[in-house]
């Protein structure tokens, strides 16, 4: 007996960003310094941005679907200057301020870990009380809070708890160990890996809501994050998936944490696309919470400059593959890109791998995409750093790709990157950077005829953790879904 | 300057010419490899 | 000597800084350390004719098409010149 495979599509996406400046501190950059450096923390807290900034901020409003990415590039710079107000959701998702947030930090603390002052709790409470996404039963678990004296106390002592602050430095509450003895338990990996946790709840429960899915229907989740949920005999054991799951109520799923650098997302998507190909499951969430620790990466950069600090956000996705339904976007598995071990640290075998050789599979021309999605980091963050502009080069060397396989000629490289690629707008938010924050723009696209062909292209620095000197890459074409029109197949 | 017979410090970076590349072009030309790494800065 | 893959002119003028004279950010354990190693890119050339053809177009020629090559080489040159290494 023969049997077909399901075409797998993308059935939605949403994201979340939450304003935090009180924990731009916390970032790995940060946190080091200011060890070092106690007036280091004076410095950053005079550089810190308003919550209606970081609203108007026009990559943080093309991140939630505001304004596409393309219109940055006809925006003056600095972006940061713009005085266009913004407004809290756009189409793909809201920003949250800080003192909201930490109330959310609280929702999803199972171990009461998070001890919030008991008049920030009623700040909270009453700021949340409207929130679309958060139900009673929610705002029952901010609890009545600790006197102000007694989280002096736990913040003070020989084993402190860390203190957890709003932007302009006021104490909300603090972030207790779960364990004296053990690092992997330790309140700032807790407080790294709770707020990812409750970041991606966010992302996840609003598009259930919005997609109006439901969360019962759900057999599965793959958290694609490069968070290290664990203890001390088991410190990356992961399954923040099912975590996840649970706060979004859905009741009939497990789940599994797919690990892959930043690359995790697009590996997750692949697999997820797979299981809904293979009839495993009929559909499946990918999520991807923040990254805390990216916090404030490039602050000296922009310090040096006297520019705001503008990795002041924790970014969150959640997506849903599902069975074709006629109008998704179809996931074409058949023309994965994946950069194999044998194409070793040749950017031109490499780029072979993720981008020529897919699309030769199905007899397509570099200029056949419509748009490819990269590492999208937001150059404004990067450049005052010296860290370059992260999409341009990554456009840069696909157009040169393309030139060297006669595809274009040199001089139309400039062009295809124009229109083939797109200005950097995301968070430096390590996994959620890498081609995702395309892919709201890229599904509404794809559903309303704008775009044909969206091709998904997503690296990870695996050299990083010490065990390889290779680098990870993984790509994913995206078409539009030719079902209940009158355009041919495609082959 | 000769590469040939020299010891060689490869540091390469992700989205540049990473230090697997810089180290095959070293020893092509001769050179020891003594330490390769890649830097990632995003 | 110490072989650059930096993709631009910036962040070669601050590796190869480091390597010789010393961190010019003076952020990390070798800033007031001065190394005075020969550094060089890999696509000057210097280096690049010194490569194996096939191996130099193989591993770094897309990047030396997509890169401000000539910006990156005067950096580092430069660098050698005022820290007194000469070609």
């Amino acid at each position: 007996m023969t049997q077909t495979l399901e075409q797998p599509v993308i059935r939605g996406v949403r994201f979340f960003l939450a304003h935090t400046p009180g924990l731009v501190r916390y970032g790995s950059k940060p946190s080091r310094d200011i060890a070092r450096d106690a007036t280091m923390a004076d410095a950053i807290a005079a550089h810190l941005r308003s919550y209606e900034a970081a609203v108007a901020y026009p990559p943080n409003r093309a991140f939630l679907g505001h304004i596409h990415p393309d219109t940055l590039a006809s925006m003056p710079q600095p972006w940061f200057t713009s005085e266009a107000p913004g407004t809290r959701w756009g189409a793909h998702g809201e920003i949250m301020p800080e003192e909201e947030f930490y109330g959310v930090l609280k929702i999803c603390d199972v171990f009461d870990l998070v001890h919030l002052e008991a008049g920030f709790v009623e700040e909270a409470r009453a700021a949340l009380a409207t929130h679309p996404l958060l139900t009673p039963a929610d705002l029952e678990r901010l609890g009545t809070g600790f006197p102000e004296a007694d989280i002096a106390t736990q913040c003070g002592g020989s084993a402190p708890a860390l203190p957890l602050y709003l932007r302009h430095g006021r104490r909300i509450g603090c972030m207790q160990a779960a364990h004296a003895d053990d690092a992997s338990l330790a309140a700032d990996v807790l407080l790294e890996n709770l707020t990812c946790k409750a970041s991606a709840v966010m992302a996840m429960r609003t598009l259930l809501a919005q997609e109006q899915l439901d969360p019962l229907a759900l057999p599965y989740v793959l958290n694609s994050g490069e968070e290290a949920v664990g203890d001390r005999y088991q410190r990356g054991g992961g399954n923040l998936a099912k975590a996840i799951a649970e706060m979004c109520g859905c009741q009939a799923a497990t789940g599994v944490d797919i690990k892959g650098f930043c690359c995790g997302p697009v590996h997750a998507l692949t697999v997820a696309g797979s299981l809904v190909s293979a009839r495993v499951f009929s559909q499946v969430a990918v999520v991807g919470g923040c990254a805390l620790a990216k916090l404030g990466m490039k602050y000296r950069g922009h310090l040096q400059h006297d520019q705001p600090i503008l990795e002041d956000v924790l970014a969150a996705v959640a997506i849903i593959v599902s069975a074709d339904d006629g109008v998704s976007p179809r996931l074409r598995l058949e023309a994965l890109g994946r950069h194999t071990v044998a194409a070793g640290a040749s950017q031109k075998a490499i780029f072979e791998h993720l981008v020529s050789q897919p699309l030769e599979r199905l007899g397509l021309h570099f200029t056949d995409v419509d748009k490819y999605a990269t590492e999208l980091h937001n150059p404004e963050v990067t450049e005052p750093a010296g860290s370059g502009n992260v999409p341009q080069l990554n456009y840069r060397v696909i157009a040169g790709l393309a030139a060297m396989r006669k595809e274009i000629t040199p001089a139309e490289m400039p062009a295809f990157v124009a229109t083939h690629g797109m200005p950097g707008f995301s968070p430096t938010q390590g996994h959620i950077a890498s081609a995702v924050p395309f892919l709201g723009h890229a599904v509404d696209g794809l559903r309303d005829g704008k775009l044909q062909r969206v091709m998904l292209l997503a690296k990870g620095s695996l050299f990083l953790g010490r065990m390889t000197q290779m680098a990870d890459g993984m790509s994913l074409l995206l078409e539009r879904n030719a079902a209940g029109s009158s355009e041919e197949k495609t082959p | 300057m000769k590469l040939q017979g020299k010891k060689v410090i490869a540091l390469g970076e992700r989205d540049g010419v990473q230090g697997g590349a810089l180290a095959a072009c070293a020893q092509s030309a001769g050179a020891e490899v003594v330490l390769e790494t890649t830097y990632c800065f995003v | 000597m110490v072989l650059l893959g930096t993709p631009n002119a910036e962040s070669s003028r601050l590796y190869a800084m480091t390597v010789t004279a010393g961190d010019p950010s003076w952020a990390g354990a070798l800033a007031g350390v001065a190394l005075g190693l020969p550094v060089y890119h890999v696509m000057e050339e210097a280096v690049k004719t010194q490569v194996a053809p096939e191996v130099y177009e193989e591993q770094v020629a897309l990047m030396e098409m997509v890169l401000e090559a000539a910006d990156i080489a005067q950096a580092v040159q430069e660098v050698r010149a005022h820290t007194g290494q000469g070609d």
